[in-house]
């Protein structure tokens, strides 16, 4: 019973990490269309920018700068190189999402190389410290993502519900040619999506990289990668869907990690593709994912 | 005899390239040879995937699976343990098993699109990488395992068995191994454009613009994306074969998600949609870093590998260099490096008419030329005038 439970607050705050990077790509490509690979390296980003600023500034200064500075950097790409590219072609998104293929190299590299073979701490308060919640034993790391997730979540979706911003993002993402119309200004609109998207990816890199992961290295900005089935299982569109998505994602690693031994068939480690397996199951079922509107085709 | 000259003319840019492709090996050492055979490897992957991503418009991720079903297919069909089959008989099972892995993926491959598809396809290659690390037995785990030699009627290609010498130049196993990767590249280069110009090609091309109207053009939407898929994947498992062969050893760690994306960026920085644009890109890719990490200490800005201390080592050097090429083709000629060869000749064809004395340089089409050379004077002016 209590490797259940555990399982269950790993996966809980597994998914709640998972959602934080999944809601990126949702709003990202709800605003341009494009599916972002860059967010590997954005999230490399934040975490490095916590582990180099936390000694001189303290931990929450550096989150703060942290998650603004990869906003804005987030947030520049987009003005600055994305949207260049392709102009009015019909598969401009494609192309685009190609080019965050090619930025997120550069950076990943550029990170890569700054780190070295380092494991770097990130001097976050709750440390390896644990709390008895019951029969299970919780590392307080846990406790603070799924807080701090479900906090940063309500306010994304406020943002989207509540604010003209969101209204237009909704708009965008419904049909792009009445919205502009409407005066809806579409590259606005998609700058600021990228920008939270950042900001995001920024805050998921403080609890991937907390007890018990090691620490912040080069390969961390991979994890982003394990955020795709969650947003594809939900269907790309729907913030709902991505939440839904990476609980799924992050129960289904979590479980998988958890009864290995019971699970050996399929090999050791097996909890770190688990996800993937699941996403090809349930594209087979639903090729558009759980929660996507049904689109219709017009010629 | 009157029929010939027109049909040497067309095609002497092509017998040129064959030619001189096949006299390389008497001059090159070995190093050049092996990255001339890695990017003969990489150029039929690549055009593999620029029939998927680059005509049919699927974004696919999954390109190292395949070339890994390729690889360790052959390594196993006919190796110890394993069948151990002839290896001839090994490789081309070996291609038909990727075909088939295409096979199995197609009612994910067939249904799902564009970018969706990208994303279901990384699952293929985290998997794969997964299968690749615990069946033991068949793949040899995380060390991998030697690859080996291809055995052709008696002739092996390797050191020696039998030993050869052509015209006083020892043939090893990189000068047999290059002509044999200069007839499956040909093969490839080949098929290829024969798919590419006739119907399956238009019907793919009319798939990407728009799919409703392709099917009710009468194409058959699924089948059509999920064979593109099964061809794209043979064309893969070919460059495994060839690939293992080159390398000697196959190991799980190349057949990562980077290897799918360095196929994607071949495509892309060499103009999606054309064979030629493929081979541009994969040569492009593969010979950089080699070339980088043997000139290292000759470059400005690069440091020899292992100096250490967070100065830039030549893999990170083409790395840089490889991703901004990806933003910076994209950015200023979408169409890669084929299509800014197009425009290149366009204009270097049109310029003699121009300013060369008449008769000199091959002089286009009496009625073209007028033209041409009236709309160039113009787009020059234009230029001189701001």
């Amino acid at each position: 019973m209590t490797g259940f439970l555990d399982s269950l607050l790993n996966g809980l705050a597994l998914g709640s990490v998972y959602a934080l990077i999944a809601l990126g790509f949702v709003t990202i490509f709800k605003a341009s269309g494009v599916l972002s690979f860059t967010h590997g390296s954005l999230l490399l980003l934040g975490g490095y920018l916590v582990a180099v600023l936390h000694d001189d500034i303290g931990f929450a200064g550096a989150l703060a700068v942290a998650v603004l500075v990869t906003a804005a950097v987030a947030g520049a790409l987009d003005r600055l190189v994305l949207q260049r590219v392709g102009g009015t072609d019909p598969h401009a998104a494609h192309v685009q999402t190609i080019v965050t293929i090619g930025i997120d190299i550069v950076l990943v590299t550029d990170l890569a190389r700054r780190i070295g073979g380092d494991l770097l701490p990130l001097g976050d308060p709750w440390g390896s410290a644990v709390t008895d919640l019951g029969p299970v034993t919780v590392a307080d790391s846990r406790i603070a993502a799924i807080l701090v997730s479900a906090v940063a979540i309500g306010g994304a979706f406020a943002l989207f519900r509540f604010t003209p911003w969101g209204l237009s993002l909704r708009a965008a993402a419904e049909d792009r040619e009445a919205a502009a119309l409407m005066g809806v200004r579409l590259t606005r609109v998609r700058t600021v999506a990228w920008c939270l998207a950042g900001a995001l990816a920024a805050l998921a890199a403080v609890f991937l990289v907390a007890f018990p992961a090691p620490g912040l290295e080069r390969t961390t900005g991979q994890i982003a990668l394990k955020a795709f089935p969650a947003a594809i299982l939900g269907g790309m569109t729907s913030p709902v869907g991505a939440l839904v998505g990476s609980m799924l994602i992050g129960l289904t690693e979590a479980f998988v990690a958890g009864y290995q031994s019971d699970l050996h068939v399929l090999g050791e480690g097996f909890g770190d593709v688990a996800p993937y397996a699941v996403m090809v199951l349930v594209l087979l079922v639903r090729p558009a994912g759980l929660f996507a509107a049904k689109g219709a085709a017009r010629v | 005899m009157s029929d010939l000259r027109p049909l040497l003319l067309r095609r002497g840019p092509l017998l040129l390239t064959a030619l001189l492709l096949c006299a390389l090996p008497f001059y090159l050492d070995a190093f050049w040879l092996r990255i001339g055979l890695f990017s003969m490897a990489a150029a039929i992957g690549a055009v593999g995937l620029g029939l998927l991503s680059g005509t049919a418009g699927q974004l696919s991720l999954g390109h190292a699976f395949f070339l890994a079903v390729g690889a360790y297919g052959y390594v196993w069909l006919a190796g110890e343990p394993g069948p151990g089959l002839p290896p001839a008989v090994a490789a081309v099972l070996a291609v038909l098993l990727a075909g088939a892995a295409g096979g199995l993926f197609s009612p994910v491959a067939g249904r799902v699109k564009g970018i969706y598809l990208g994303v279901a396809t990384l699952a293929l290659v985290f998997l794969g990488h997964h299968v690749l690390l615990t069946a033991d037995s068949v793949t040899g785990g995380f060390n991998g395992r030697s690859v080996p030699p291809l055995e052709l009627g008696g002739f092996t290609f390797a050191e020696s068995d039998p030993e050869l010498t052509v015209l006083g130049v020892p043939f090893g196993a990189e000068e047999r191994l290059w002509y044999l990767g200069l007839v499956l590249f040909a093969v490839t280069w080949f098929t290829a454009r024969g798919l590419l110009r006739g119907r399956p090609g238009r019907a793919l091309v009319a798939l990407r613009d728009s799919e409703t109207a392709a099917s009710v053009m009468g194409v058959h939407v699924a089948r059509y994306r999920s064979t593109a898929f099964v061809v794209s994947s043979m064309y893969a498992g070919l460059a495994g074969v060839l690939l293992a062969l080159s390398f000697r050893r196959v190991v799980p760690d190349y057949f990562s998600l980077a290897l799918s994306v360095d196929y994607l960026a071949m495509i892309v920085i060499g103009g999606l949609g054309s064979v030629a644009g493929a081979t541009a890109g994969a040569v492009f890719v593969t010979a950089l870093p080699l070339l980088m990490t043997r000139y290292a200490d000759q470059l400005p800005l690069v440091a020899a590998p292992g100096s250490g201390g967070g100065s830039i080592g030549p893999t990170e050097a083409s790395r840089y260099l490889y991703g901004a090429a990806i933003v910076l083709i994209l950015l200023f000629a979408p169409d890669g490096l084929h299509g800014l060869a197009r425009r290149t000749r366009a204009r270097l064809r049109r310029r003699p008419s121009v300013t060369g004395p008449p008769g000199s340089g091959p002089s286009p089409a009496p009625g073209r030329a007028g033209s041409d050379a009236a709309s160039d004077t113009t787009a020059r002016a234009k230029e001189h005038t701001p």
